[in-house]
């Protein structure tokens, strides 16, 4: 089991969670060309050790989360909010 | 290396055993070969006999960077079929079925393929008409495809758990040429096979990086010595964005899932078929192995990871399902579980194609079906290398698709890899 400390609610199962996908993706401008949305949607690093990806705390506070975490030993080095104004929240109260 | 028959089973069995000579050789690395397949895994050893034994290309290595057997060619749940409804999927796994007929006289290796029928419940109306749909497309290219009734189900699997009033069984979608094989005697058999045809098979030689000269890749940096290959093949499933980025290539259209599979203790005979349950969540399948052990798997762990080693929800998601649908493995006892690191793609569906490399091949993305799809991606990855041109059947299989809008998406579950189960 690997165990996520979300920022919300603190150290539970992933179980708990549902894997999004690679979290670094940047969506280009709408006008973009087909080349760059094809390269957004359906090309991936698939690193093999950390990545940054994302998690849905599905059955918790329902909440998107960053999580660094190693593609080899899913080691977690580090739990964030997704949105960026929510990361500066989470900061601030603690 | 001694063929296999009648003549020599008699002949070594009256003389201790002794005159049998090994599978195959373990030759020191060349310098140079004509085709250099990355891979020694069903893909890579099947690709190398078929450029062998199709179009004549000996000077053939395949580099393995464990040993024959050990990556996901024996950690599969080793089921062939060919149920598949899309232009190009159908036929290529189709004639891949055919190959798998006839494998063992082939090979002259016996891979106990045993077409035992594959069998996949369904549990709703809607899904009787879905599966249908499928199962007549199938019939209209030649495939065999049938649908049971409940009764005639009922007679031939008794001990399904007929009772389930959430998801009552109504009957089943029936492949019967398909079934199951022995996975480590297809690996052998190939590597065998090819070994003698004159494909040097080196193991414990991985890949450490290339060298480019003009636009191509020149050599080949090996834990045994630089190797150089006038063309060059990944058949690496699992790990091909390492060697893709190793290559600087950049991204594929493909993430690293792991996925699991069981074998139980061995119990006499229980199941004479390959059971296939997959509704609300769950997703099972299952058949019993000669030896007699249970042998099922399930879905994917459900997050991206290199680890050759399952987490514990699937197997409890798995062992649900188990008693779901066949409450009377209840008591039996679970030996070995394992994982392996399947290519899942942005479609579902593989690559056998060119790369933006001119002397490079590629042949990846096998998600859930690299087991049964060997002997064809052999065939048709040999093909391509040997006419430089795509085989119709994987004409679209490329990584150009997705711009083009041809994805080949079997379940149509959209861009993401881990709902291509």
């Amino acid at each position: 089991m690997i165990r996520i400390n979300c920022p919300y609610c603190g150290e539970r199962d992933h179980s708990e969670f549902s894997y999004g996908g690679d979290a670094t993706i940047n969506y280009p401008s709408l006008d973009a060309s087909e080349k760059e949305w094809t390269e957004a949607i359906f090309f991936r690093k698939n690193i093999k050790g950390f990545q940054f990806e994302t998690w849905h705390h599905s059955n918790g506070c329902r909440m998107w989360l960053v999580v660094e975490r190693s593609t080899i030993t899913h080691e977690i080095k580090s739990v964030k909010p997704c949105h960026p104004d929510l990361q500066k929240v989470v900061k601030n109260n603690k | 290396m001694t063929k296999f028959n009648a003549w020599n089973v008699i002949k070594n069995g009256l003389n201790g055993q002794s005159y049998w000579t090994r599978q195959w050789r373990d030759p020191e690395p060349k310098s140079s070969y004509d085709v250099v397949i990355i891979g020694g895994g069903l893909h890579g050893l099947a690709t190398a006999y078929y450029l062998a034994k199709n179009h004549n290309i000996k000077n053939v290595a395949v580099l393995e960077k464990g040993w024959i057997g050990g990556g996901n060619a024996g950690r599969n749940t080793t089921i062939v079929r060919s149920n598949y409804m899309m232009p190009g999927n159908h036929e290529f796994y189709e004639h891949s079925l055919k190959l798998w007929e006839n494998l063992s006289h082939e090979l002259n290796y016996n891979v106990m393929f045993s077409q035992r029928a594959h069998v996949s419940l369904f549990h709703s109306p809607g899904a009787k008409d879905s599966v249908s749909r499928i199962y007549n497309i199938m019939r209209l290219h030649g495939t065999d495809a049938e649908l049971w009734d409940l009764k005639t189900l009922k007679k031939k699997i008794p001990h399904l758990n007929y009772h389930n009033s959430r998801f009552p069984i109504l009957g089943a979608a029936v492949q019967k040429r398909a079934g199951n094989a022995r996975h480590d005697a297809v690996a052998w058999g190939y590597a065998r096979a090819a070994d003698t045809l004159g494909v040097d098979i080196l193991q414990n030689c991985e890949v450490t990086g290339f060298t480019r000269k003009n636009g191509n890749i020149e050599s080949i940096q090996t834990s045994r010595g630089i190797i150089k290959g006038k063309k060059i093949g990944f058949a690496v499933a699992g790990n091909t964005s390492v060697l893709w980025q190793m290559a600087e290539l950049g991204n594929l259209p493909i993430e690293s899932h792991k996925l699991q599979a069981f074998v139980s203790e061995a119990v006499k005979p229980l199941l004479d078929q390959v059971v296939v349950y997959g509704v609300g969540g769950a997703h099972f399948y299952i058949s019993q192995s000669d030896k007699g052990s249970m042998v099922f798997g399930g879905d994917l762990d459900w997050y991206k990871s290199y680890a050759q080693r399952g987490n514990l929800p699937m197997v409890q998601d798995v062992a649900e399902a188990a008693m779901a649908i066949f409450p009377s493995l209840g008591r039996i006892r679970l030996l070995r579980h394992w994982a392996g690191v399947m290519d899942m793609t942005m479609d579902g569906s593989f690559f056998i194609c060119k790369t933006p490399i001119s002397n490079l091949y590629l042949n990846a993305g096998w998600n859930y079906g690299g087991f049964k799809a060997s002997p064809a991606s052999g065939w048709y990855f040999a093909d391509l290398i040997a006419n430089e041109s795509p085989h119709n059947y994987v004409q679209n299989h490329n990584l150009e698709r997705f711009e083009k809008g041809i994805n080949i998406d079997e379940r149509g579950a959209g861009p993401d890899p881990k709902l291509h189960g």
